[in-house]
């Protein structure tokens, strides 16, 4: 198991090496117009030669690379061209906002799909289970930013014209500051992430579920006498779940690393609003620490995935 | 073989070649789809859809509004805001007074074309790569794993957005894009069937006969992928189309005027409060096709796959 685990990390650390190489490359080697950005339009040439001497942009690309790695390597991510902050004091100030945002929706999408998934695989076929099955997949079917858009529309626009102003439709409180109206921001965006991604894992889960249903050791449960609801919930569901937790670990790193869409939609000052301004004004350090601590964040949730594996299923328990 | 057999006195001619008939897997599968009322509704709106984008430039020529032309006259109301729907407007018009109609089906041209050729593109770089690395094992599989690995743990929607703007948004880059971020998980799949497939006596058989090793993986091994690749396929249609309008609504990807659902959408969110139709029938379209997609790719799956069958049949008769 300790080999097994060293072996995952190492591997997660060659990724995201090879990730800060393609970053790197992508940014700086192709050609951008930063300098020329910052200095302004009516810039002379020795101008803007001067800001890209100042901002070290004119060094060999290996030289900005190495510096970039020591940098990082010591928790130093360099300063935001524009705003002239540490890129690690940015990025704390987001983390927040995103973490609020991914783990608030994560909690809410989990219960409603594995309970929708279990529902309607121990009755196949039946009424609940059609029923449960359009509608997830009509869920599933829409993109979060339409769901978003809607969501809008229905529970803020429409509830606010009826003069109930129970959601607002955008901004940040933070949860230490005041906890009641931190959730009452984040219900809608959490709902506009949850349902779409509940719908998945109630797909998952029913199939997942239905498979393991078939298998013998849960005949020889039923054998056995135990009730219907302890062999669904004690034996089936804990083998069931491991398809939902691969996709749980990869879709919440994936969240972490900024919810693009729904910050953009309800104005939320997370990682993925903030990612998506520096990429427009190209400000290539935040651009870089965010997709770097991004991809971090994936690889994490794939190690604590595969150990999860082995905790949920002993049949996949390295011998 | 011709015998004759009596039925209820008049003498029918079967062949016994008719009676007995042997059915490939295919033949199962076809038959099954054929039968499946929810496939075929499917099939008949995506084909439906198709139709109405290919005819696109008919149609618009028939109703005689122009995608981009903008109606300042009839189009707006005197206040200058878009149009409900009407005779003259099916499905009213947009903020530039343009018809909505007209335009969400010149949109259906970007969804299909951009879902269609991102996802082509990526099977087939995902099935290439899976195949090699499952094939050849060793150091071909390390490597190549290891890229899908860092494919999978990339932030894919920052990661686009950061090479759309970079190359600079269009169409084309779409395409390549989506089909980039799709090929991996392609690949992951075909690489664990390679796996199993070329243990298999049939594959020892083709070697010891002198078969060339690309000769064994395109006739002896790719024939065997072929369920799970059209399984995959068809679920990642639906998914290449929301990529695209993601893109597109985060004003990367298409670029206005030209119509895509995802532009229009995000066009939209400012006049949601005064034009409902205005985001209700791209967003309509959007939703029904991806739907449609992922209804016929289950019904594929389950069609191509008959141990569900047998599972559900299992368990209905224990009850």
């Amino acid at each position: 198991m300790i080999l097994f685990l060293v072996r995952r990390v190492l591997l997660g650390v060659l990724v995201l090496w090879i990730i800060t190489v393609a970053v790197f490359v992508l940014f700086f080697v192709a050609p951008h117009n930063v300098a020329r950005l910052l200095a302004g339009k009516q810039a002379s040439p020795q101008t803007v030669a001067l800001v890209a001497h100042r901002l070290g942009l004119n060094r060999p690309v290996l030289d900005q690379y190495g510096s970039f790695i020591w940098g990082l390597l010591h928790g130093n991510l360099g300063y935001s061209f524009y705003s002239n902050e540490p890129v690690t004091s940015l990025l704390a100030s987001r983390i927040p906002v995103s973490a609020s945002l991914a783990l608030g929706a994560a909690v809410i999408w989990l219960v409603i799909g594995v309970a929708t998934g279990v529902l309607s695989a121990t009755r196949p076929r039946g009424i609940a289970d059609r029923t449960a099955t359009v509608i997830s997949l009509c869920f599933y079917s829409m993109p979060p930013f339409l769901l978003g858009i809607l969501v809008l529309y229905l529970l803020f626009f429409r509830l606010h014209l009826a003069g109930i102003g129970i959601f607002p439709g955008s901004g940040y409180v933070s949860l230490t500051s005041n906890p009641a109206a931190w959730a009452q921001h984040l219900i809608l965006p959490w709902l506009s992430l949850a349902l779409t991604a509940a719908a998945a894992y109630a797909r998952l889960t029913r199939a997942a579920m239905l498979d393991v249903l078939g298998e013998d050791y849960i005949r020889t449960a039923t054998a056995k006498g135990l009730t219907r609801r302890r062999v669904i919930l004690r034996h089936a569901l804990r083998a069931a779940l491991t398809p939902a937790t691969t996709q749980f670990g990869i879709d919440l790193g994936i969240l972490l690393g900024g919810t693009v869409v729904v910050e953009q939609i309800f104005g939320l000052p997370g990682l993925g609003y903030l990612a998506v301004q520096s990429i427009v004004t190209q400000d290539l350090p935040v651009i870089i620490a965010i997709v770097t601590l991004a991809s971090a964040f994936v690889v994490a949730a794939n190690l604590v995935v595969d150990v999860l594996y082995a905790v949920l299923d002993p049949r996949v328990r390295p011998q | 073989m011709t015998t004759t057999i009596p039925i209820g006195g008049a003498a029918t001619e079967v062949t016994v070649a008719q009676a007995i008939e042997a059915r490939s897997p295919w033949q199962l599968a076809w038959r099954r789809i054929r039968h499946d009322r929810v496939a075929l509704i499917s099939a008949c709106y995506i084909a439906l859809i198709a139709l109405l984008a290919i005819f696109a430039p008919v149609i618009a020529h028939i109703v005689g509004h122009g995608p981009d032309t903008e109606y300042l006259h009839t189009g707006l109301t005197p206040q200058g805001l878009p149009r409900p729907p009407s005779g003259t407007f099916v499905f009213g018009t947009d903020d530039l007074g343009r018809d909505l109609f007209v335009r969400t089906i010149y949109g259906a041209r970007i969804s299909l074309l951009v879902g269609a050729a991102s996802s082509l593109s990526a099977v087939t770089v995902g099935v290439a790569i899976g195949l090699l690395a499952g094939y050849f094992g060793g150091i071909v599989d390390v490597v190549l794993a290891r890229l899908v690995d860092v494919v999978l743990s990339l932030p894919f929607l920052l990661a686009a957005i950061a090479l759309e703007v970079v190359v600079g948004p269009s169409l084309l880059v779409s395409i390549f894009v989506i089909a980039f971020f799709s090929w991996a998980a392609v690949a992951r799949i075909v690489r664990g069937q390679t796996l199993s497939i070329r243990e298999n006596e049939f594959v020892e058989a083709a070697r010891s006969l002198g078969a060339s090793d690309l000769r064994i993986m395109v006739i002896d091994v790719l024939p065997n992928l072929a369920a799970p690749v059209i399984v995959y396929t068809t679920l990642l249609v639906p998914s290449a189309i929301v990529f695209e309008a993601t893109l597109s609504f985060l004003g990367l990807g298409v670029v206005p005027p030209t119509p895509s659902w995802g532009n229009m959408l995000s066009e939209s969110l400012g006049f949601y409060q005064v034009a409902w139709w205005f985001i209700t029938f791209p967003g309509l379209a959007l939703l029904t096709t991806t739907l449609a997609f992922n209804l016929l790719g289950d019904s594929v799956r389950d069609a191509l796959d008959p141990r569900g069958d047998r599972l559900l049949a299992a368990i209905r008769k224990r009850r």
